[in-house]
């Protein structure tokens, strides 16, 4: 089958640092050395290998090809280059080197609503949106009610969009997007923005147009939308791609294997990390009953995590808080665990500590999970690191009844009474057991 | 996966090759065409969200030229007394001020281009060039507004006994138009595009233009200046072009045909200028930006 998209040799450099009077008198010398016909003395980005210094690379060396009618998945970390392949691909900005052949109408979806005016109503920004995004007006023309009827406004088509609601907003901008009909698009997964319903249809949207055999690249972190809608994914690591083309399980394994090494990585050390960055976190780790490391938390075993911290000079942490995101590997979060509404508000403390967290009974099914650290003070987001440690939890007893709870029982465990008629029932087997095992399997 | 240099044979061309650098004059101007729609959508944007929830609606276009004219009439016209060719001073600012407004307008609103969608722009794809050449159409619409008004005085003074009288160069008028707008959009892309590196330039648009009104015969005929000044004058490629809308529509201006197409030149070229100075940086202006 013929390709509908071609990267060959596709890079991106981007140059670091601030834009100032060294830049420009830079820009002057290489601008003076090409004028006399020379090489640059400091090498040139024009020349496609920027080896000079403030100069880094958000992608490398990418040479895939994309199926006609394929769906195809571009995960990995963040900072891993999948927004820079998205800018590259929808022709936001150009490559530093290499070729992109595309052969078809190609659209991306980047963000919906871009360009709606809010002074205009909704049947305006519904013709300047679809022109926007590479439809005709006489395509918008045609597709008009059934945009309408897609986003459900109704009546209130003629009202300006300043007026609605944002869900209403949003639902509008889907709904002029979802009728695009390149012959490629390409997606972003901010897309899948909004309630779980809205998220269904964008998804749902992305698949018929897959169905209909049109050529898809979806960008994600979500991996159950990567498995289920992919025919193909490939893995970018620090610009590069480290896995595939190839089949999405398998691509998604490899990625989750990535997300495992970084548990070994130092977190103070990492460096995609959003943030004020006064207060950082420099350490993670989790611990079982006596205070060992644990390389696999066990369900229903006791766990604490211990996130070290360090302020800046001059900066003391008042009202600091600390999140810790626990995601399934597969995307969606399973649970915050959030020290502000349990009773740590950390408030002229040494400016280096720990905090930690305990769980008495580890309520997470067995399986793969990711955490997310954020920490902020007096609001302001300090530090925010993504994927800080790959949690891997074996099956357990959970209700110390002996019962290990079966892998197939999916999401979070609750504590829970049972009666019959009424009466409480006597816990039958191994009450004693369970509590307190210590865990590493 | 290998990458096939070349596509099979029974695969349709490449549609659309994405490059590092296009040539210098790769400027692509075939896309305007196609996104002409997006380029009415815009104007109509620009034009309308203006003046939504307004009462005077597009009359206010009407506000801004009087309110110049009646205080340029009084200032320059009744304190310090400049000549105005023997026209009637009203008209004869007028005049001036409407033609000079289009092309004030249009400097500033297009050098803006790049800073003011850098939302956009980061987001989705069309030829850049959309939008500037849509805010020139869009002032356009505010320009014909305020130069009916312009022509209907012009017609009343000549019906009245006031020493105005129109000619035939009145059929110039769109050649006129076309080269202010060539040159307003011309300039507004050369500084947008090099504003997105270095910020500066912005500043010095807003008062520049404004600075620029003097070296322009706006306030003062042609004919009133003599001598090396006279010389500097006739660089400006907006003199002559104002000279001729007021002996076209007033009777008096003092303009050659030579002049107009040495400005006429004048105005292509800092176009294309513009042109490929803008097609350049629409590449890679959001990692600037």
């Amino acid at each position: 089958m013929a390709h509908a998209v071609e990267m060959a040799g596709v890079g991106k450099a981007y140059r670091l640092g601030v834009i100032d009077r060294a830049m420009l008198r830079d820009d002057a010398a290489r601008a003076w050395a090409r004028w006399r016909g020379r090489r640059t003395p400091q090498a040139d980005d024009d020349a496609g290998i920027p080896h000079r210094q403030g100069m880094v690379w958000a992608l490398r060396d990418i040479s895939f090809g994309v199926d006609e009618g394929e769906v195809l998945g571009i995960i990995g970390r963040n900072g891993a280059g999948k927004s820079t392949a998205l800018k590259l691909l929808s022709q936001v900005t150009a490559p530093t080197c290499g070729e992109i052949r595309v052969r078809g109408r190609i659209a991306s979806l980047l963000e919906v609503g871009t360009g709606f005016h809010p002074e205009l109503t909704g049947r305006e920004n519904v013709y300047l949106n679809g022109a926007i995004l590479g439809m005709t007006k006489a395509e918008v023309r045609r597709k008009f009610d059934e945009i309408v009827e897609f986003s459900e406004i109704g009546a209130y088509i003629d009202t300006p969009v300043k007026r609605y609601s944002s869900g209403m907003y949003v639902r509008l901008a889907f709904a002029v997007a979802a009728h695009l009909e390149p012959e490629i698009l390409v997606v972003d997964e901010v897309l899948a923005v909004g309630d779980a319903g809205f998220q269904r249809r964008c998804l749902g949207k992305m698949g018929e147009a897959a169905a209909g055999g049109r050529t898809v690249l979806f960008v994600s972190h979500n991996m159950a939308a990567v498995q289920s809608l992919c025919t193909r994914a490939l893995v970018l690591r620090g610009g590069r791609l480290d896995y595939g083309p190839g089949q999405t399980h398998a691509a998604v394994d490899h990625y989750l294997g990535q997300l495992k090494d970084l548990v070994g990585a130092d977190l103070a050390e990492r460096s995609d990390r959003r943030g004020a960055g006064q207060m950082r976190l420099t350490s993670f780790r989790c611990l079982d009953g006596s205070g060992r490391d644990l390389e696999v938390l066990a369900c229903g075993g006791r766990t604490e995590f211990v996130l070290g911290y360090e302020c800046g000079q001059d900066f003391r942490p008042d009202g600091a808080v600390a999140r810790i995101v626990v995601r399934a590997a597969s995307g969606p979060t399973v649970t915050v665990l959030n020290s502000e509404g349990n009773g740590l508000v950390v408030r002229g403390a040494p400016s280096s500590g720990a905090l930690s967290c305990t769980l008495e009974r580890l309520p997470l099914t067995q399986g793969a999970y990711i955490v997310d650290l954020i920490l902020t003070a007096d609001g302001v987001t300090q530090d925010w690191v993504r994927e800080v440690a790959a949690i891997t939890v074996e099956t357990g007893d959970f209700y110390g009844t002996g019962v290990v709870t079966p892998p197939t029982h999916g999401g979070v465990l609750f504590d829970q009474e049972w009666r019959l008629n009424g009466a409480p029932v006597a816990r039958s087997i191994g009450a004693d057991r369970g509590l307190g095992v210590s865990c590493a399997s | 996966m290998s990458v096939r240099a070349e596509p099979e044979a029974d695969a349709r061309p490449w549609s659309l090759i994405i490059r590092p650098v296009r040539g210098l004059l790769d400027l692509r101007l075939g896309l305007l065409l196609q996104y002409r729609d997006l380029v009415t959508l815009f104007v109509r944007r620009d034009f309308v969200a203006v003046y939504k929830q307004t009462i005077l609606g597009p009359l206010w276009h009407l506000v801004q030229p009087i309110l110049t004219t009646v205080t340029f009439t009084i200032i320059f016209g009744n304190i310090a007394r400049l000549p105005t060719d023997g026209l009637p001073s009203f008209l004869f600012y007028m005049g001036g001020t409407v033609i000079w407004t289009y092309f004030a307008n249009c400097v500033t609103a297009t050098s803006q281009t790049f800073s003011h969608n850098a939302q956009l722009f980061g987001k989705v794809y069309f030829p850049r060039i959309v939008v500037p050449v849509a805010t020139a159409l869009s002032n356009l619409i505010a320009f014909a507004i305020q130069f009916i008004l312009f022509v209907a005085l012009a017609l009343w003074y000549a019906g009245h006994g006031y020493p105005v009288k129109q000619n035939w160069t009145i059929l110039l008028t769109p050649v006129y138009v076309l080269m202010m707008a060539c040159l307003g959009l011309g300039v507004g892309i050369v500084v947008s595009s090099l504003t997105t590196r270095y910020k500066d330039l912005a500043q010095l648009v807003a008062f520049g233009v404004h600075l620029f009104m003097y070296a322009t015969p706006v306030i003062y005929p042609m004919s009133s200046i003599s001598g090396k000044y006279a010389f500097i004058l006739r660089l400006n490629p907006c003199a002559p072009i104002i000279e001729a809308f007021r002996f076209a529509y007033l009777g008096a201006g003092s303009v050659t045909a030579g002049q107009l197409l040495v400005s006429g030149a004048t105005c292509v070229g800092i176009l294309f200028l513009g042109l490929v100075l803008f097609s350049r940086v629409e590449q890679t202006f959001m990692d600037t930006v």
